[in-house]
């Protein structure tokens, strides 16, 4: 009795030291995270000013500023969601929807899980050699905004899949006894049912893009780029041009990049600041996408 | 009856889209193979695959891909030292001991540590961890191996434990209530119930973490230096086979010399390595999903 009595409480106590265990490498993972941002926003916000948004790189540290690296990572951005989006969107509906069990959609799935563990960095490698080279799109815009569609496009997939899954087979059947086609199902209650999967996934999807760096360099982004890109927008008609997607570019986390690998402490300070906007747009569109998949959740009963 | 093509056309191109995901892999595999094929006219296997120099920009270039082979695995290797244990008790802890209240906001916010961009763990990993490390070892060098395979192995800490949860999760109630009627701790359902039930979801998460710690690129090319060290040494710095890729293309590299093709080698052999474990987690959660 006393022996059993002495078993429970050595496995009680084990029991109370795991859970502090398990806790404490929870946290400390977060501490790390908090750490980093403090370390950060010391060194770095000193230099955050409207000046630092407006001026491009230099060789001074102290003039220098993030003009083309933002104008750069937002047109990329906005090739990339051009890119991935529709695509993504559309192959994960076929895949949920339409895709019978059959040869080719086993090797599109094992395919799409074999994408999403590739590194970036081989994505970029792809895009030297086909964007780059093969097509002749040169080092622009529109090569760094395809190859980051390519290397979220796995991502979205996925969370368009996961989102449809969630529907129930019943919203389905209803809409068929209706009489509608399979297509004005999709059109009429699969993607507007889903769209709160969808929408996370392309939020958490283009905030992966925005802090990529290694596949853009590998495509050439230039490190230190005094000039804007051709404005999009013209005064004679049709008032859009697309000129600038063929523009040479840099992007925020080049621009980091190329601060943080120069010995002087000063160029460093300014890779602090630059950090510090990058972790801004990465906190701010993850929260987004928390925020976004909480309320439909909430708003949908089936 | 057009009601009918219309749908038929719909149901062909969404199809096509769905297969572009092929067609991405193909170009990859066919790129890679197209590049490296050049070099590997010029540089015989063997020597590529045993040689221990890789020196491809001097003036007489030696090219055997072992230092950053090894580079790699060094790096690989440290961040896993951290990440597999502290994404195991993370799981262990958010799937069997923490309260629900808790995990959900734990886990997304958990979720935070991969997304930072990995330019930014570099920066820290840098000139924040390294300096810190320096006072404890004084042998250690500005860059080395060490400091950004700790900051790697943070940051991949989600990616194994979200997939060893999931797994954790899906291990029947009433197993563990088996195990608690015969008097069990939640520790010990944990680690003698729960975890061999899920273990191959498990493994998956270890084989995604491993193979995202190969192909890490930014955070060892800031903090680790860019020398090929055919060394096991932490403390010294190293170069992995991305940090090669990102050294090459940063500087101006003619197309179609044997600079430029080299980078293709080093990532096909890198692409190698990624593709060998993703298809074994592939085939493990695919297991997962049959046992029950």
């Amino acid at each position: 009795m006393q022996d059993i009595k002495q078993r429970i409480k050595i496995s009680k106590f084990w029991n109370g030291i795991f859970w502090i265990i398990g806790l404490m490498s929870t946290l400390i993972g977060l501490v790390l995270l908090l750490v980093l941002m403090i370390d950060l926003f010391t060194d770095g916000a000193p230099r955050l000013s409207y000046k630092f948004f407006t001026s491009f790189p230099s060789r001074f540290p102290e003039e220098a500023g993030i003009l083309s690296a933002w104008v750069g990572s937002f047109l990329v951005l906005l090739v990339t969601a051009g890119a991935a989006i529709p695509l993504g969107v559309a192959a994960g509906i076929y895949l949920e929807e339409y895709a019978r069990k059959h040869w080719i959609t086993d090797i599109i799935e094992i395919n799409i899980a074999n994408l999403a563990g590739v590194p970036s960095i081989v994505y970029g490698l792809l895009a030297l050699g086909l964007f780059v080279y093969l097509l002749k799109f040169g080092e622009s815009i529109l090569t760094a905004g395809l190859t980051l569609g390519l290397l979220i496009l796995p991502m979205i997939i996925m969370a368009t899949r996961e989102a449809i899954r969630a529907i129930p087979g019943s919203i389905r059947e209803a809409s068929y006894a209706l009489g509608a086609t399979k297509w004005q199902t999709v059109q009429w209650h699969i993607i507007p049912y889903s769209m709160g999967g969808i929408l996370t996934g392309i939020i958490i999807g283009l905030s992966r893009a925005i802090g990529e760096t290694a596949p853009i360099i590998t495509v050439g982004a230039l490190t230190f780029i005094a000039f804007l890109p051709n404005s999009p927008f013209t005064s004679d008609f049709p008032f859009l041009s697309f000129k600038w997607l063929m523009d040479p570019f840099t992007v925020m986390p080049i621009q980091m990049f190329n601060w943080v690998s120069r010995p002087q402490k000063e160029f460093q300070l300014n890779a602090a600041a630059a950090g510090i906007i990058l972790m801004a747009m990465t906190l701010l569109m993850n929260g987004a996408a928390i925020y976004i998949r909480y309320k439909f959740r909430k708003r949908i009963r089936w | 009856m057009s009601k009918k093509i219309r749908e038929g056309i719909i149901e062909k191109s969404l199809f096509l889209c769905a297969l572009s995901s092929v067609f991405i892999t193909v170009s990859i595999v066919i790129i890679l193979a197209y590049e490296s094929y050049g070099f590997f006219k010029v540089v015989p296997l063997r020597e590529f695959l045993t040689g221990r120099e890789w020196t491809p920009l001097f003036f007489e270039p030696k090219f055997g891909i072992l230092p950053l082979v090894t580079g790699t695995l060094l790096t690989t290797s440290i961040a896993l030292s951290v990440a597999l244990p502290l994404g195991l008790m993370v799981a262990v802890y958010l799937s069997e001991f923490a309260p629900h209240r808790f995990r959900e906001i734990i886990k997304p916010v958990l979720e935070l540590l991969a997304a930072v961009p990995t330019v930014v763990y570099g920066y820290f990993a840098l000139l924040f961890l390294t300096p810190i490390l320096q006072k404890f070892i004084p042998d250690l060098s500005g860059f080395n191996a060490l400091s950004p395979g700790i900051i790697m192995g943070i940051m991949i800490i989600p990616y194994v434990s979200s997939v060893s949860e999931d797994s954790m999760k899906a291990v029947p109630m009433h197993i563990k209530e088996g195990s608690y009627a015969m008097g069990a701790t939640k520790l010990q359902t944990a680690f003698k119930v729960v975890i061999p039930a899920a273990f191959s979801g498990i493994a998956a998460a270890f084989i995604i973490g491993i193979s995202r710690a190969i192909g890490e690129t930014m955070v060892v090319a800031i903090a680790a230096g860019m020398m090929p060290n055919f060394s096991i040494n932490p403390l010294e710095p190293v170069q992995t086979l991305t940090a090669y890729i990102v050294q090459v293309s940063l500087g101006d590299v003619p197309h179609g010399t044997i600079e430029y093709k080299t980078i293709f080698a080093a990532g096909i052999t890198l692409f190698m390595m990624t593709l060998i474990f993703n298809l074994i987690g592939f085939w493990l959660r695919k297991k997962i999903r049959e046992a029950y």
